[in-house]
């Protein structure tokens, strides 16, 4: 077994991870989970598309587009900002709040899907579920994901994945989207190899 | 460690903006169905008024229910012990109560400072208003106000922009607080107000002044007049309300010479035909009900970042 190679801490501490997803495979992914959206629902008429924010935001954007291409329909795209919903909101230092923005149609009797970039735990969409029933009731909700890192703690489940991304506690998923960081890309930190 | 809010001097630049910016999102829970967030559950809040008020303290109400605290309001009016022994006594009351978070306004200046650092209560204090030092919470939503009208124009904040307050300096809490949040926030202060209405030691304010309202008009961004408060004189300021009324009143004729996006604004209670004619409190202009909407979110802003998390994310020392 080769010795663990000495790396200095500086360039520990930006050690860019393992890509697992470049831009061409997110724009893959979700032109994918676009077309399974329109077919799990028969088209795109009484959806609404609700990212969390801050990546799920650009990413409901992009789903949207894609499905404005295929369907010739625009569907409504919102955020909706979790943060007082969280159960952990009093464990941590007061959050700034992010942006929330329901369409002018608003989501009663809609079909809402939630778009969101990492799930894990689970806990951010049970919040969001939370936040949703403050807002109105949709027909029904749906979960889009682009990736699916495992180890829940509550029962939820993705309805769209845009990769599913077997990971161990310690490492680290991070999804940057060209428009919040630089590039397109799904890089997995932390990890052994 | 708890933390305060008992001065616009306590909150940094980049605190303020945190309030604001919250703020605004807090803002559009006011045309939701259900104007209720869960954020505050559980957690107490007491209105402690030992001064008469009617918009602040609904405002803080409002507040704090909407963010689903549960509320006790505490008029401490026309109670006959001596002010210290009367505060002292109901703050060891509302710590035996278990209030998280205390709102004090009292008509002796640092009175909730006292509240704050004497080790009576636990609870976070916040100044709504203590005689005629500081009223923060109005400082805040003044600002978020002009932010929401002057800022979003190009972009920045408030650097720059020229508010003009003017009045009756001297007795108004409203207008230290908001002379040191503006300041805070990179906007230049001009006071308005005739030589006996300015407190003495105005020259350490980070401010400009002026006499002569007429000069200084033309040049404000916002113009925010201040209510002569008669029952804080106990002498003379100025001949006669009516010499008061056409030199430093804002009437028609004076708003024609404001920039066509100046605001008017004025923290209330007005009085119409002193500081302020009908005809420019209610004209396009007028931001004052806005004012007021805008302070419920605001103090939600502010109750939401002192309380909704295990440790406050704005404010002062400890």
């Amino acid at each position: 077994m080769p010795a663990p190679q000495q790396v200095p801490e500086s360039e520990a501490g930006s050690d860019p991870g393992r890509t697992v997803l470049d831009a061409g495979d997110i724009s893959r992914a979700l032109t994918r989970i676009s077309h399974e959206i329109l077919e799990r629902n028969k088209g795109a008429r009484d959806l609404v598309l609700l990212g969390i924010p801050s990546r799920g935001v650009p990413l409901a954007h992009r789903i949207a587009e894609k499905i404005s291409t295929v369907e010739e329909y625009d569907v409504p795209v919102g955020s909706l900002d979790v943060t007082m919903y969280r159960d952990d909101l009093r464990l941590k230092p007061a959050r700034a709040l992010l942006h929330t923005e329901i369409p002018d149609s608003g989501i009663d009797d809609k079909t809402v899907v939630l778009v969101d970039d990492v799930l894990f735990s689970g806990r951010t969409i049970r919040a969001a579920l939370d936040a949703m029933t403050e807002i109105g009731r949709p027909s029904a909700v749906q979960l889009a994901v682009l990736v699916d890192r495992g180890h829940r703690q509550l029962p939820i489940r993705a309805d769209f994945v845009g990769k599913n991304l077997p990971t161990s506690l310690v490492e680290r998923v991070r999804v940057t989207l060209a428009g919040i960081d630089d590039v397109d890309a799904v890089t997995i930190e932390g990890s052994a190899s | 460690m708890k933390t305060h809010l008992l001065s616009a001097a306590d909150l940094s630049r980049d605190d303020a903006e945190l309030v604001l910016r919250t703020a605004e999102e807090l803002r559009s829970l006011a045309d939701r169905p259900i104007k209720k967030l869960p954020a505050l559950r559980g957690r107490t809040v007491v209105n402690l008024f030992f001064e008469d008020s009617t918009r602040t303290r609904i405002s803080f109400e409002a507040a704090a229910k909407r963010l689903s605290a549960d509320v006790i309001n505490f008029a401490a009016k026309g109670s006959s012990l001596s002010k210290g022994e009367s505060l002292k006594d109901t703050a060891l009351t509302l710590e035996a109560m278990g209030a998280d978070a205390v709102v004090v306004r009292h008509s002796a200046s640092g009175a909730p400072h006292r509240l704050a650092h004497s080790g009576w209560v636990r609870s976070h204090v916040v100044n709504a208003g203590d005689g005629t030092h500081e009223h923060p919470t109005q400082a805040l939503l003044d600002a978020f106000t002009m932010w929401r009208h002057l800022a979003a124009q190009d972009g920045g904040g408030l650097d720059g922009r020229r508010v003009a307050i003017v009045g009756d300096v001297l007795h108004s809490r409203v207008a230290r607080s908001n002379a040191l949040l503006l300041r805070t926030l990179g906007a230049e202060v001009t006071l308005v107000s005739p030589p006996t209405l300015l407190p003495v030691g105005i020259d350490s304010w980070p401010v400009e002044t002026s006499y002569d309202l007429d000069a200084v008009l033309p040049k404000a961004d916002a113009v925010m007049m201040l209510r002569v408060q008669r029952e804080r004189m106990h002498s003379g300021f100025f001949p006669t309300a009516r010499e008061y009324s056409r030199r430093y009143g804002l009437d028609g004729r004076r708003m024609a010479t404001l920039q066509d996006h100046t605001i008017v604004m004025h923290p209330g209670p007005m009085v119409r035909g002193m500081e302020i004619t009908a005809d420019v409190a209610d004209s396009d202009r007028s931001v004052i009900v806005e004012q007021v909407t805008n302070g419920v979110a605001v103090r939600m802003a502010v109750l939401y970042l002192l309380l909704g998390g295990s440790e406050p994310a704005v404010g002062g020392e400890e």
